[in-house]
């Protein structure tokens, strides 16, 4: 069986004074493979929590993550991972950063080369590959980490806001991007944003999560990913169904804010 | 205090008149921005104030101690050379007060001079003569050739006129005469306001000096000798505290049992300065070589270990997080993450070792050492040879800036991305 399943995911953090955050409680999900889930909810709601328990980094209190059958007990390759930023390794060179999971494998460079040069191309940095990533833009250092974790060939990859430091206008190209290399390559993807448009235009599936514990809240299935796929993503947000959607979930993520704030005048 | 007025002087005086002749280069993007008051990125060394800085403290030097290489115009008043006269008043029992002349030949340190041929003159008080070297001082018996002595009750009643008793002086214009307290004169010609050369030689005379040492050695090494030995005892102790000291702030920045077994002792041994070692490793190691590598060790033992500490634990846990996602295992992420990562630190430490290691090898060496740029100092000011001193502190101080630069140069060609993460 393929594909990604989170059974019953539960996370809490135990403070040293005594108290404890339940940061996920719960949290069921079945992912089929090349999905693309993007995952949406206010700040607090455990979505970096959820990504970090899927990618390894941390143990679930109860529950657990299966990747095509099997256990998932720590990070892996077969779970790539592209963060906001800083995540480059700055003393290599564009390419040494792209071919760094097939170096690290013990590949040759005649078997990772070909493949290498090609992601390059893919995301536009062919005459970039012998320059220091300091001295790249923050759009191309996102490209550099898109063409990275690919290169690695995972199976499931996992975007923590990737386009979070980006400027509206290198942020639209990286959304077009993340889509043709989705459709080229036929992974599974999970992306966080909190950006609900982007979230819109990204997901294929998309996860409202609300806060306090962190649980999964609303789901939905949309077309506007499939539709950019070949469309300019301007015209994906003109579509009618676009607009109530986002107005919904602004609404709805609008509301657990609020509840936030009352609660903690309540407790005040 | 007024070496000091002039240098404030000059400080202004060169800074009204470089904003006068100078028009600011509109080249430099920090010119074209109008607001550069309380903008630190806008202040850039002035070039032609660090040039105008440099020569202003050669030209105080050699203004004040008579250089060659400042024009004569410019140097301040020296000491007075030649001869020097003044008369003296003597009494005596049973004769009448009597006038004499002295005259003393004030010469330069150093040379050979005779005292001045002088007629006796006329009357029970004869003339004298004498010499004085400059900036020094003389007793005068200008009794002991009059006709009455001090058995007859010879006493100086004045000088050039002027009243003078025991303990007393009178200012002439080649100087101060005072009488000590038996009634002796004591010509103490005026020494202007230029150093002497046992406090400051001239710089031609620290730069004949170099020449002289560089030529041929002093206390049986040569120059070369001397500072190599230093340098060597640096890098020696430096290198030992590194080898030792980067493996170990590894091991404290990714171990919690090595962080808490040594933290206590790398945390109590940092404040400690290097010097107050010297004793003990004087006391367990002797004062040979090994004492002073060993000392050396220590001083940068434990600037290393910190700096390698931080290094890792500045190491941004997503940078390791993305490394272990592509599949890296624990060696790969030591050997690709974590230690080129560190590498700025451990530079920025070095470069600090470096430097402590310099200034305590100095000091090492003034304490004991047969060879070494700190004990020739030592040896020169116990013979009160001043240029050589000076020649030590510039060499000392060139050299340390030496070291700084070449590992700035290091830095830059070893760890570019540093400050760019």
């Amino acid at each position: 069986m393929t594909g990604l399943v989170l059974e019953n995911l539960s996370m809490r953090f135990d403070l040293p004074n005594g108290t404890s955050v339940q940061a996920l409680k719960d949290v069921s999900l079945d992912l089929a493979a090349g999905e693309l889930l993007s995952v949406l909810g206010p700040s607090g709601c455990g979505k970096t929590t959820l990504l970090n328990i899927v990618a390894g980094f941390l143990a679930p209190t109860e529950g657990r993550v299966l990747l095509n059958g099997h256990a998932v007990t720590g990070p892996a390759a077969e779970r790539g991972m592209v963060f906001q930023q800083g995540a480059l390794f700055e003393w290599m060179d564009v390419r040494a950063n792209v071919s760094f999971g097939p170096r690290m494998a013990g590949k040759r460079e005649r078997d990772w080369g070909a493949h290498v040069d090609h992601l390059l191309d893919v995301v536009g940095l062919r005459e970039f590959k012998e320059k220091a990533v300091y001295e790249l833009s923050g759009g191309m250092q996102q490209r550099v980490a898109l063409a990275r974790c690919l290169a690695n060939d995972p199976d499931v990859i996992l975007m923590d806001e990737p386009l979070g430091a980006l400027d509206a206008l290198t942020r639209e190209k990286m959304q077009s991007l993340v889509l043709k290399l989705w459709k080229e390559t036929g992974k599974t993807i999970i992306l966080i944003t909190h950006s609900v448009e982007e979230a819109l235009l990204l997901g294929e599936r998309l996860l409202v999560m609300a806060p306090r514990p962190g649980r999964i809240h609303k789901e939905y299935r949309l077309p506007f990913a499939d539709l950019g796929v070949g469309e300019d993503l301007r015209a994906v947000k003109k579509h009618p169904d676009f607009a109530a959607t986002r107005e919904e979930i602004l609404g709805m993520i609008w509301n657990m804010e609020e509840e936030i704030m009352g609660r903690t005048e309540a407790a005040q | 205090m007024i070496v000091f007025l002039i240098y404030i002087a000059i400080f202004v005086a060169s800074f009204l008149l470089v904003k006068l002749l100078v028009h600011r280069s509109t080249r430099d993007f920090t010119a074209r921005k109008t607001v550069t008051f309380g903008d630190e990125s806008a202040v850039r060394p002035n070039r032609v104030a660090g040039v105008v800085s440099v020569l202003t403290i050669f030209l105080l030097w050699g203004a004040f101690t008579g250089s060659k290489w400042v024009p004569g115009v410019l140097h301040a008043p020296g000491p007075f050379i030649g001869d020097a006269t003044f008369t003296y008043t003597a009494e005596a029992e049973g004769v009448a007060p009597d006038d004499a002349t002295v005259t003393i030949r004030v010469f330069p340190v150093g040379e050979e001079v005779t005292a001045p041929e002088v007629a006796p003159g006329e009357g029970w008080a004869k003339n004298d003569a004498d010499t004085v070297g400059a900036w020094r001082s003389g007793l005068v018996r200008v009794d002991r050739n009059d006709d009455h002595g001090r058995d007859q009750g010879h006493r100086v009643v004045a000088v050039n006129g002027t009243p003078i008793a025991p303990g007393g002086e009178v200012m002439t214009a080649f100087g101060r005469v005072g009488m000590s307290p038996k009634g002796t004169l004591n010509f103490e010609p005026s020494k202007g306001l230029q150093m002497e050369p046992i406090w400051l030689p001239p710089p031609e005379a620290v730069l004949a000096r170099l020449r002289e040492i560089a030529r041929e050695g002093y206390r049986d090494s040569t120059l070369w000798e001397h500072l190599g030995w230093s340098l060597f005892r640096v890098i020696a102790g430096f290198f030992f505290g590194a080898l030792i000291g980067i493996p170990l702030g590894y091991a404290m920045g990714l171990s919690d049992w090595f962080r808490g077994w040594f933290d206590p002792i790398v945390e109590f041994m940092r404040p400690v300065p290097p010097l107050a070692l010297i004793p003990l490793v004087i006391i367990w190691a002797g004062i040979g070589e090994p004492g002073k590598i060993i000392l050396l060790f220590l001083a940068a033992l434990w600037i290393m270990a910190i700096a390698a500490r931080a290094g890792v634990s500045g190491v941004k846990i997503s940078k390791v997080h993305a490394a272990y996602s592509l599949g890296a295992s624990k060696w790969q992420i030591m050997r690709h993450v974590i230690i080129p990562n560190s590498l700025p630190d451990i530079f920025t430490g070095a470069r600090v070792a470096m430097g402590v290691c310099w200034g305590t090898v100095v000091a090492a060496e003034l304490v004991a050492a047969e060879k070494g740029a700190g004990m020739m100092i030592m040896v020169a000011s116990k013979f009160q040879l001043t240029d050589i001193v000076i020649m030590g502190i510039i060499l000392i101080g060139v050299i340390g800036f030496g070291i700084d630069i070449l590992m700035r140069l290091a830095e830059k060609a070893l760890v570019p991305w540093k400050g760019r993460g």
